[in-house]
């Protein structure tokens, strides 16, 4: 194989990839518009399904508790996220650090349904003993989410550490300033990206999760995975592809949004550069 | 009566005078790896002392306890009379410059420097004051506003100085402190951080594997390998009596001869060397019998090279053929041949252009190399 | 205590406070679960609220009885119908991470052998579907693969067949559907380790006379490894649980045990037997987890 030919062959393979990712998701945005109740069948464009599915009261309700479950998520599993991962790069050895580290990662690749049993079954065994959880619902969901959501905050944060010199923080305390200090003056400015990609990663997956969602909630909690699920099960339904597109243009803004931001600060980063040399 | 006013430069040779600096038989092991074994360490207020040597050799970690940030497994280190052992690093009366400068990256230059004036709750109006004069002082005062990476390397240096500076403190660290720097703005450093240091007073530290960088800059040096002090003494102490082979050949360069005492008198020593087939006549007395084996250094500088033989003196001479030169502009280094297994090595200044574009002394050319009796040393360990 | 010695012995204590808060809440909310599935898979169903008898049992003055049932695992090992569910979804998650490392290998290459700007248009185009709702992804293929779906439509306008074909609630749609959903997940760790690989070694070895598929088997595999590694099991693992793909695409006629499993525990309320299906389950994936733990922890001891 020479090279033109094996660039063309990688090309290919890029392109038929990417249309593989995409292609679907452009069928559900183009068939969104269409008038017909029959989604494949085409009956002229129209809006008239975003109207049915903003009318739909079932559908703002779930909305309104997927955002709040995946909003104090984000927040926790930041939170618990950051400790875990300062503790684990930082702090060396102490006991039961294995142990740590273990329930760290393991979340990440545990099936959802196992994940989800295991919640659900601890949920009612503590029902049973102390009376609480009360009600299966907004509370056990995001108890359940927050579990898995600080794994991976705590990954974004280890691998943001390691690569983060500790000469910054030995300077700060042979400059003056005691551990807890250094903590808030130095190391949590700096992980701070860190932690805002933690955050809006773990908003995701919370607002993405139906699984554990669907064994540890309650009569009554619905949130929005769930009630998509329990529509698209049946079969297709327009409405649903009228929220895919939505939830679909949200995403992609934000991400190019993201992108934007970043690409900018590195060509500004870039620019300084080029003026320090100059001095 | 010897009068203490002599010893005011030298501060280490007055018996009487304190160690502002006491490192006393301290150990560092990390796991089964001894960093650093047994080490004892005296270094006197106002001095500059230079920790040398190469990778792995312990001097990063002695001046990492001595920051505080590695405790030692055994020994004390006193820091103007004090007990440093359980004292943490931001307790510590002295700081440190980063290798890396280790800049907060989120800080104006103006923020760094004053960081740790304000953990130190100065007032506002103190701690504006003394950050002006110390950038004044590092000529950045025009860059106060400026982050960490909109500056250059050089600048990136002098705010990590004046950093560790602005605090006052009583012994200044400072780790491979030009490192960093390419080798015109390293040379004028050198001399800037000499010139800050005398005007200061601060003892200072100096980590470095830079020889020629410890020679410029430092009062003494203490030459260190495999977690042990080789030597301690001043640049020209170090320079022209090396107690080792080791420290010999880490200083400069040296031509390494064995021989067998034959001679020894109050003043001066006669060595009978086999290879090359020479005497020499050192004009030091030792306290070793005759017959004993030893090894003696001599510098390539310190040599003359001719194709004249030099006057009748049997000692102190050898005869050889040129096997290699390189000629380096200013100065040519020889290697002569004396015998199968000897090359000698000879420095020389180029006294005069070549004429017609051939050598004074070429390749092959048959010559006599010759020193003075103060020329050689024996090394005593 | 006042609120001065309480803030003073945070100061002291912050660290084990820091290591305390997040350890705690994974010992209750992670492991703790796992010790009461374990409980309950060796238990015995019954039918009332929660639906399994307790295993410790007061008789008397105190005199504890111990019953352990091992019966919900010999039913498993017994009953066809959850061994053949085991072996179709490990056969199924392994086929779907071979083509995955198919597609995504040659993919992570080219992002990583890429200009700079377009380095990262094409990494943000692979990352883009990883932040959009799984359900809907899967969703989206429903109405692709339907029998009056876009791929029948197109396959009958263009005069290749007549009638359409079954395409949706087989095995090709739930290999369809776990191979995108999951792409993301092989070509993203695939790409992390390329990126730091040193690309003169490739040079170096045809430099040296290597062909260059000898170079590609000799030189770029053993050191994509690691990646490939990673990638593979964080495709396999969760395809192997995976409940919604062989539920929305696969009907009836896929067996996966995510599937039987969350039937096992909804539909016919033995929480036993579900129980004993998660440690089997559990059983069948911890080397695979193991393995990926400690690959993960080789790349972060290596940075």
């Amino acid at each position: 194989m020479n090279n033109g030919k094996k660039s063309r062959f990688l090309f290919t393979v890029t392109c038929f990839g990417l249309a593989f990712l995409y292609i679907p998701m452009l069928m559900l945005i183009v068939y969104s518009f269409n008038y017909s109740k029959l989604v494949p069948v085409w009956g002229g464009f129209s809006t008239r399904w975003y109207g049915v599915l903003f009318e739909s009261e079932e559908v703002w309700r779930a909305v309104t508790l997927s955002l709040k479950i995946a909003t104090v998520n984000a927040c926790f599993a930041t939170i618990l996220g950051t400790l875990a991962g300062l503790a684990l790069v930082r702090f060396g050895q102490f006991k039961g650090r294995t142990l740590f580290s273990g329930m760290i990662t393991a979340p990440l690749v545990m099936p959802e349904v196992i994940t989800g049993l295991s919640l659900l079954l601890l949920f009612i065994t503590l029902k049973e003993f102390i009376g609480w959880p009360d009600k299966r619902g907004f509370t056990t969901i995001t108890i359940a989410h927050i579990t898995f959501s600080m794994a991976y905050v705590a990954v974004i944060i280890q691998s943001r550490l390691a690569g983060m010199a500790q000469d910054l923080e030995e300077a700060a305390q042979d400059l003056g300033a005691k551990p807890f200090r250094v903590l808030t003056d130095i190391t949590l400015p700096l992980i701070a990206p860190g932690m805002l990609a933690g955050w809006l990663l773990s908003f995701t997956l919370s607002l993405d999760d139906l699984i554990i969602a669907s064994f540890v909630s309650g009569p009554g909690a619905v949130t929005l995975p769930m009630l998509i699920y329990s529509r698209v099960r049946l079969g297709l339904r327009p409405d649903i592809n009228a929220l895919a597109t939505i939830i679909i243009l949200v995403v992609a803004i934000g991400v190019l949004l993201a992108a934007w931001i970043m690409l900018r600060q590195q060509k500004q980063r870039q620019l300084e550069l080029q003026m320090s040399g100059e001095d | 009566m010897p009068d203490p006013s002599q010893y005011t430069d030298r501060p280490w040779m007055d018996s009487d005078a304190e160690p502002f600096i006491k490192v006393q038989s301290v150990s560092k092991q990390f796991g089964s790896f001894t960093a650093v074994d047994n080490v004892d360490l005296d270094i006197y207020k106002g001095e500059l002392f230079s920790l040398l040597g190469g990778s792995g050799c312990g001097k990063t970690t002695l001046l990492r306890m001595l920051a505080g940030f590695e405790t030692p497994s055994s020994g004390n280190i006193f820091i103007d009379g004090v007990n440093m052992n359980d004292v943490p690093p931001y307790e510590r009366p002295v700081n440190m410059m980063f290798q890396s400068y280790a800049l907060f990256p989120h800080m104006t230059v103006e923020n760094n420097v004053a960081y740790g004036l304000k953990r130190e709750g100065f007032g506002k109006i103190e701690i504006k004051q003394r950050v002006d004069d110390m950038l004044a002082m590092v000529e950045l005062t025009q860059f106060s506003k400026r982050k960490p990476h909109q500056l250059s390397g050089g600048q990136k240096q002098r705010v990590a100085l004046a950093r560790a500076l602005v605090k006052s403190p009583k012994v200044l660290l400072l780790d491979e402190p030009l490192a960093a720097l390419d080798k015109r703005l390293r040379e004028q450093t050198q001399f800037e951080l000499m010139n800050i240091q005398e005007q200061l007073g601060v003892t200072f530290v100096v980590v470095t594997h830079d020889q020629e960088e410890a020679m410029t800059l430092s009062t003494r040096i203490a030459v260190m390998d495999t977690g042990r002090f080789m030597q301690i003494g001043t640049p020209t102490e170090i320079y022209e009596f090396p107690e080792s082979r080791l420290v010999a050949n880490f200083i400069g360069n040296a031509n390494m001869f064995q021989g067998r005492i034959i001679e020894n008198g109050p003043d001066h020593v006669v060595v009978q060397s086999k290879q090359p087939e020479c005497e020499i006549y050192i004009d030091h007395g030792l306290e070793i019998q005759e017959g004993h084996k030893v090894w003696v250094a001599l510098r390539p500088e310190k040599i003359k090279i001719s194709k004249q033989a030099p006057d009748e003196a049997r000692a102190n001479q050898v005869k050889g053929v040129v096997h290699d030169i390189a000629y380096l502009g200013k100065i040519s280094i020889y290697r002569v041949k004396i015998d199968d297994d000897t090359l000698i090595e000879v420095t020389s200044p180029n006294l005069s252009r070549p004429k017609d574009g051939n050598l004074a002394i070429d390749w092959e050319d048959e010559v006599y190399l010759s020193w003075e009796a103060s020329s050689s040393v024996v090394l005593s360990k | 205590m006042t609120l001065q010695g309480i803030s003073r012995s945070l100061q002291r204590n912050w660290k084990s406070v820091v290591v305390f808060i997040p350890f705690f809440w994974l010992l209750i909310f992670f492991l703790a679960p796992f010790f009461i599935v374990f409980k309950i898979s060796l238990s015995e169903a019954t039918i009332a609220s929660p639906p399994f008898l307790p295993m410790i049992n007061w008789v008397d003055e105190g005199v504890m009885h111990i019953k352990l049932v091992f019966d919900n695992f010999a039913y498993l090992w017994e009953d066809d119908l959850y061994v053949k569910t085991y072996i179709s979804s490990l056969k199924i998650s392994s086929i779907s991470t071979l083509i995955c490392l198919l597609i995504g290998y040659p993919m992570a290459y080219a992002i990583v052998r890429s200009s700079q700007t377009r380095k990262n248009i094409l990494l943000m185009l692979v990352i883009l579907p990883f932040w959009t709702s799984f359900l809907l992804r899967v969703y989206a293929w429903m109405g692709l693969l339907a029998d009056q779906g876009t791929i029948n439509n197109l396959l009958i306008a263009i005069g290749l067949i007549d009638e359409p074909i079954r395409l949706l609630y087989s095995h090709f749609a739930v290999y369809v559907g776990i191979v995108y959903t999951y792409l993301p997940f092989m070509i993203l760790p695939l790409y992390a380790n390329m990126e730091k690989l040193d690309w003169t070694l490739l040079e170096a070895a045809e430099d040296l006379g290597a062909r260059p598929a000898t170079t590609f088997l000799t030189v770029t595999v053993p050191m994509t490894l690691p990646g490939i590694i990673a990638g593979s099991l964080l495709v396999f693992i969760p395809a192997t649980g995976e409940y919604v793909i062989p539920d929305l695409l696969g009907g009836g006629n896929v067996l996966m045990i995510g599937r039987i499993l969350y039937n096992e525990f909804n539909a016919n309320v033995d929480w036993p037997v579900a129980s004993a299906v998660a440690i089997a389950l559990l059983l069948v994936l911890v080397l695979p987890m193991m393995l990926y733990q400690h690959v993960q922890g080789k790349e972060t001891e290596s940075k």
